[in-house]
């Protein structure tokens, strides 16, 4: 698909697994597969890093910017999660008593901002919050049925359910409802009873769910499985019925709706697929990408020409790289300009250590 | 290459590319543990069906894919006692030294010669066609390199035969 035009930065850190954009999208934070997360700022052109923040013992797994409390949240394969708030010059870590046995995998705010969601290696989930009466962040867990590590997690528009995605091949949607710090819930089509830990839709996998997530609306569920197929439900036809589309391609590891119809998958491919959702159906449309050669121009400085001289031969430089713009599988993709329901820049991140910022303003096939 | 050799590279390919889509994974038994789950097998789900695929009675790959690791064992033809010992030879060479091929695993699978173990972290720091399309090739390469070395070892014992009956003449 041609029209997608494609900003895109090495940002000299290694291999991304996560990245995560302030709310005026000036500042990026990104972990790599070590122990820091990098806060890089866009000054006169270019990524500068700002802050490096150290707390963690083991590779960071998954970070999140809470755009209008300004908090970030990291957590990590050492168990624990932080909660960084600026102060003065600096972000300040805070621990989160979060009371996990194995690592965590995947983090992420609820819209409202008041808690946070940890997925783990425990085979349970922790929705955290803030005690006032102690000072300090706390966690409530959400155990049964879950059997294996939680790779996913995304929330619910409403504040109150959560989609889990793990590896006992099954994609799930609780209710994540903290009487200490939620209002009452109203009821919604996927249930009306939902104390914390209630179920309300299992739906089996062939594969490890790679990645879930919540249409604008909510109404809508998506994930992607490591069978290279993409699961969909609308809860207001039936939240019992999943569609399940397989593809041909290597498995995605990520999904994000940008408008009610439509959504953006990657992953091992390396390429951004563009999914959206016709007569009720699930379509796979195009694949979102520019080819390598267009990106090399950009890239090969002398240095890195002479560096791949000395590593290989000459003459094999010029078929070493994949034809696609990421050179490895993308690991996340994140939302950057437009409102939720209507996306128009999304940001991918990659193994090949890449932030690449996608425009879809002029793409005819999005269904909005 | 002879009419069965591409279709059985191919199919090893294309099972390598699915098989290699690896993702950084934590254990989720032993805590601050990252092993590779094809290795430790403790959790069955997070295992995938292991694939052989066969040229043959003697040739054939064995694909164990995992979560986070991915083991691949190769069976190298061995049709009489000469390539049999040049065989063990080679692999237990290659073996003894599998610090410095990065992916080779120091012991074979039962059954197999040589094994490779390839994990997350050679996924990312490697371009992944890369290591299929080196995999390819070497199992190209053994054979032809062990007919080679059974050609050399001929000829060489050959030439020694003749030396030594020079002396009855």
């Amino acid at each position: 698909m041609s029209g997608c035009p494609v900003q895109h930065w090495d940002l000299g850190v290694g291999p991304i697994n996560c990245h995560a954009w302030n709310k005026d999208r000036s500042q990026i934070a990104v972990s790599t597969s070590d122990c820091e997360i990098y806060i890089f700022e866009w000054t006169k052109g270019s990524w500068v890093n700002i802050h490096v923040l150290k707390e963690h013992d083991f590779p960071v797994t998954g970070i999140d910017w809470a755009p209008n409390s300004n908090r970030i949240v990291s957590c990590s394969q050492d168990k624990n999660a932080y909660v960084w708030t600026f102060e003065g010059n600096q972000w300040k870590p805070e621990l989160v008593f979060i009371r996990l046995s194995r690592a965590a995998t995947c983090v992420k705010w609820s819209p409202l901002e008041n808690k946070f969601a940890v997925g783990s290696g425990s085979k349970l989930v922790a929705i955290c919050y803030y005690e006032k009466e102690n000072n300090w962040w706390i966690a409530k867990h959400i155990k049964k049925p879950i059997k294996s590590t939680v790779k996913c997690i995304d929330w619910h528009p409403d504040n109150v359910l959560i989609a889990i995605g793990s590896c006992d091949l099954k994609a799930r949607v609780f209710s994540a409802y903290i009487k200490e710090v939620d209002e009452k819930p109203s009821p919604n089509p996927w249930g009306s009873k939902m104390p914390l830990g209630t179920l309300l839709c299992e739906q089996a996998v062939k594969g490890w769910v790679n990645h879930i997530s919540f249409s604008p609306s909510g109404c809508r569920l998506a994930w992607v499985a490591h069978d290279a197929s993409i699961g969909f439900i609308d809860a207001n036809v039936d939240n019992n019925t999943a569609q399940i589309v397989r593809t041909p391609n290597l498995p995605f590891t990520s999904i994000k709706w940008i408008t009610e119809n439509s959504a953006i998958a990657g992953g091992h491919d390396c390429y951004p697929t563009l999914v959206t959702v016709k007569d009720g159906k699930l379509v796979i449309v195009c694949k979102l990408d520019i080819p390598a050669a267009e990106k090399s121009k950009v890239s090969n400085t002398a240095l890195e020409l002479f560096k791949s001289i000395d590593k290989r031969s000459a003459l094999e430089h010029a078929n070493i790289k994949l034809n696609t713009m990421h050179q490895n599988f993308i690991t996340e993709i994140q939302p950057h300009s437009g409102s939720s329901q209507n996306i128009l820049k999304f940001s991918t991140c990659s193994v090949d250590g890449q932030v690449a910022l996608w425009d879809l303003k002029n793409n005819t096939a999005v269904i909005h | 290459m002879s009419a069965t050799l591409a279709p059985y590279l191919d199919a090893v390919k294309s099972t390598l590319q699915a098989a290699l889509c690896l993702e950084q994974f934590s254990s989720q038994v032993v805590e601050r543990h990252d092993k590779p789950e094809v290795e430790v097998q403790t959790s069955k789900e997070l295992l995938m069906t292991p694939v052989v695929v066969a040229r043959n009675k003697l040739e054939r790959v064995l694909i164990e894919p995992s979560v986070n690791s991915v083991r691949i064992s190769l069976a190298i033809k061995q049709s009489d006692d000469i390539e049999r010992i040049l065989a063990h030879k080679f692999t237990r060479f290659m073996c003894q030294r599998a610090d410095n091929f990065v992916i080779l695993r120091r012991k074979p699978i039962e059954g197999y010669d040589i094994s490779f173990l390839i994990t997350n972290v050679h996924t990312s720091s490697m371009y992944k066609h890369k290591l299929v399309d080196f995999l390819i090739h070497f199992m190209q390469e053994i054979d032809k390199e062990i007919s080679d070395m059974k050609l050399a070892l001929n000829a060489r014992a050959r030439v020694s035969a003749e030396e030594f009956l020079k002396r009855f003449n």
